[in-house]
């Protein structure tokens, strides 16, 4: 059996009486990336915080390459690189300095130090800007610098909390080249969280997570594969009626979501014809798409992705 | 673990004296405020303040007061950093590094040390001018216990920026704790001079000791001195405090809380 490089069981965690986490089991094997894909409040930037040992779960326990994070966070730490989303750089500070920095807290020192920053400036195309100071980089440099950062002392595991925020769709492409061609040439296994549908594609594997809990896990072919078919969204002007009667005359179940009708239908195209032929002056547009993650997620949980959960903002601060 | 503890601090270290001298406001900042003290309650206080058969006037009593402010000041703005450090994400990816969280401690508590040990150092040019004569081993031991002194305000420091959430909490305990400690240690007025449940707050002040023992390496054989607690018993509370100081600290940064994240 070929070891975890990230396992956890059963975690759970609460801040004072609110839950957070409900119990959550995940394996992911090596050389794999992994994206927790959840909206803001889901529990998943807790669950990067129990994973990056920065945070000790209320119960259970995970292990990063077969070590309890609970009994040995020291060697655990040893293993991870963490990218959080909140600037670890120090601003005052060159970008070099801040790598020489994060050196000397991994143990790396003298030529062996000095080499690794030359060659992760050079992988992220910061070499020209070694001497800067953090302060003065736009946020895709900054982001760049904090990926070099965390891949500095050569973990086997990265974990990297929302990776492209702040990031245009073109800088977001190249991190994911690079992640993939770590992923390829070093064995590395990476874990994401996002709340990106388009950027939890790139993964080999998915785990939404909603509410604290763990609600599906799959590849992206897989998770596509829940949703029964193809996705029509209707607008009408009075969706609830609509719904009851596409229900009853037609025998088909909707989700009423954010004002529009979801129906997922094997033969979606033919059943469009179907539908504006029934309820003919009920139907202002249809529109017809292949299932999207975020039809997963509506899928599985009910509620559209950014629709308001409740206590959203509360939430986000622990999220 | 021994290594990852001193590479640690070092590294710790070297940024705090990198930000200080990147941020030119922060020198003035912790040297002007006491000199304007000095000067200000100095010379007012001066003619008031009956000095007796000491033969010490009233800015040459105030003098190692001075100083001990300008200690407590940078080590004040030295660990106010944290909360900082601790809102922009910095300390986060320090915490989750494989290192043993004293050396962070340390490594930080070293870097105000040093820095106030430096402020201190800029002031002490006006020594001569203050009735202060020491040959190499005086101006060593007055060097020393600047550093005991830093050591254990920046220690103290660190324990309160670590328990708080804002800067402005911060600001809040150092009127009402800080500023006080400072007041109550002989800094502005002997205790001898003092009612009796003021006397005891001075002798249970840890920052009395600090100062006890400057007071006395500065102004050996002034007679002010006969008053405050022994030289050897001054240096030990001092030392004593620093070293518990950094004990309690490393032991609240060693649990993985939530509050570590906010």
């Amino acid at each position: 059996m070929i070891k975890s490089a990230v396992s956890a069981k059963d975690l759970r965690h609460s801040y004072g009486t609110k839950t957070a986490l409900a119990g959550v089991s995940l394996e992911i094997p090596k050389g794999s990336i992994f994206a927790l894909l959840g909206p803001n409040g889901s529990g998943k930037s807790t669950l990067f915080r129990i994973l990056s040992t920065a945070l000790l779960p209320t119960l259970g326990d995970a292990w990063i390459d077969g070590i309890s994070l609970r009994e040995n966070p020291y060697e655990v730490r040893k293993k991870l690189g963490v990218v959080f989303q909140s600037p670890g750089l120090d601003g005052k500070l060159t970008v070099r300095e801040n790598l020489v920095h994060q050196g000397y807290l991994y143990g790396l020192g003298g030529a062996a130090l000095r080499s690794r920053c030359d060659l992760l400036l050079s992988h992220l195309g910061l070499t020209d800007r070694a001497g800067e100071m953090v302060s003065t980089l736009s946020g895709g440099l900054k982001r760049r610098a904090e990926l070099a950062k965390g891949l500095l002392h050569q973990p086997s595991v990265v974990l990297l909390d929302e990776p492209s925020t702040g990031l245009d769709p073109g800088a977001r492409l190249d991190l994911w080249r690079y992640l993939t061609t770590l992923r390829e040439s070093e064995g590395l296994t990476i874990l994401v969280t996002t709340h990106l549908m388009e950027e939890a594609e790139y993964c080999d594997k998915i785990a939404i997570i909603n509410e604290g809990k763990m609600i599906r896990t799959g590849t992206p072919r897989e998770l596509k594969a829940d949703v029964g078919g193809d996705v029509l969204a209707v607008k009408s002007r009075e969706p609830e009626a609509l719904r009851a009667q596409i229900q009853e005359k037609l025998g088909t179940p909707s989700r009423l979501v954010e004002g529009q009708l979801l129906i997922e239908h094997k033969e979606a195209s033919k059943f469009i014809t179907k539908l504006i032929e029934t309820f003919p002056g009920l139907i202002e547009a249809v529109t017809f798409r292949r299932p999207t993650l975020e039809d997963v997620f509506i899928h599985h949980t009910g509620h559209e992705f950014w629709s308001p959960v409740p206590e959203v903002k509360k939430a986000g601060k622990h999220g | 673990m021994v290594k990852g503890f001193f590479l640690a601090a070092y590294s710790l270290w070297l940024r705090e004296m990198k930000r200080f001298y990147r941020q030119p406001s922060r020198v003035v900042g912790a040297v002007a405020s006491p000199l304007i003290f000095w000067v200000l309650i100095g010379a007012g206080l001066g003619e008031s303040f009956s000095t007796g058969e000491t033969g010490q006037g009233y800015l040459e009593y105030f003098f190692p007061g001075t100083l001990l402010l300008i200690l407590l000041f940078t080590a004040i703005f030295s660990t106010i950093s944290l909360i900082e450090d601790r809102r922009e994400g910095f300390l986060q990816s320090v915490l989750v590094a494989p290192v043993p969280r004293a050396g962070i401690v340390f490594g930080k508590i070293l870097g105000g040390t040093s820095l106030a040990l430096c402020q201190g150092l800029l002031f002490l040019i006006a020594a001569p001018f203050m009735g202060v004569w020491l040959d190499v081993q005086g101006w060593l031991l007055v060097l020393l216990i600047l550093l005991l002194n830093g050591f254990a305000m920046t220690g103290l420091g660190f324990y309160i920026a670590w328990k708080m959430n804002s800067v402005q909490g911060f600001h809040a305990v150092m009127n009402l704790l800080l500023m006080p400690l400072w007041i109550l240690s002989g800094a502005l007025y002997p205790a001898d001079g003092a009612p009796a449940w003021l006397q005891w707050a001075i002798r249970l002040n840890p920052l009395g000791y600090g100062l006890s023992a400057l007071r006395q390496a500065l102004y050996a054989n002034d007679p002010v001195s006969d008053y405050l607690p022994s030289f050897g018993v001054s240096i030990f509370v001092i030392t004593a405090f620093g070293f518990a100081m950094l004990f309690f600290s490393s032991r609240a940064a060693s649990r993985r809380s939530a509050e570590d994240l906010k």
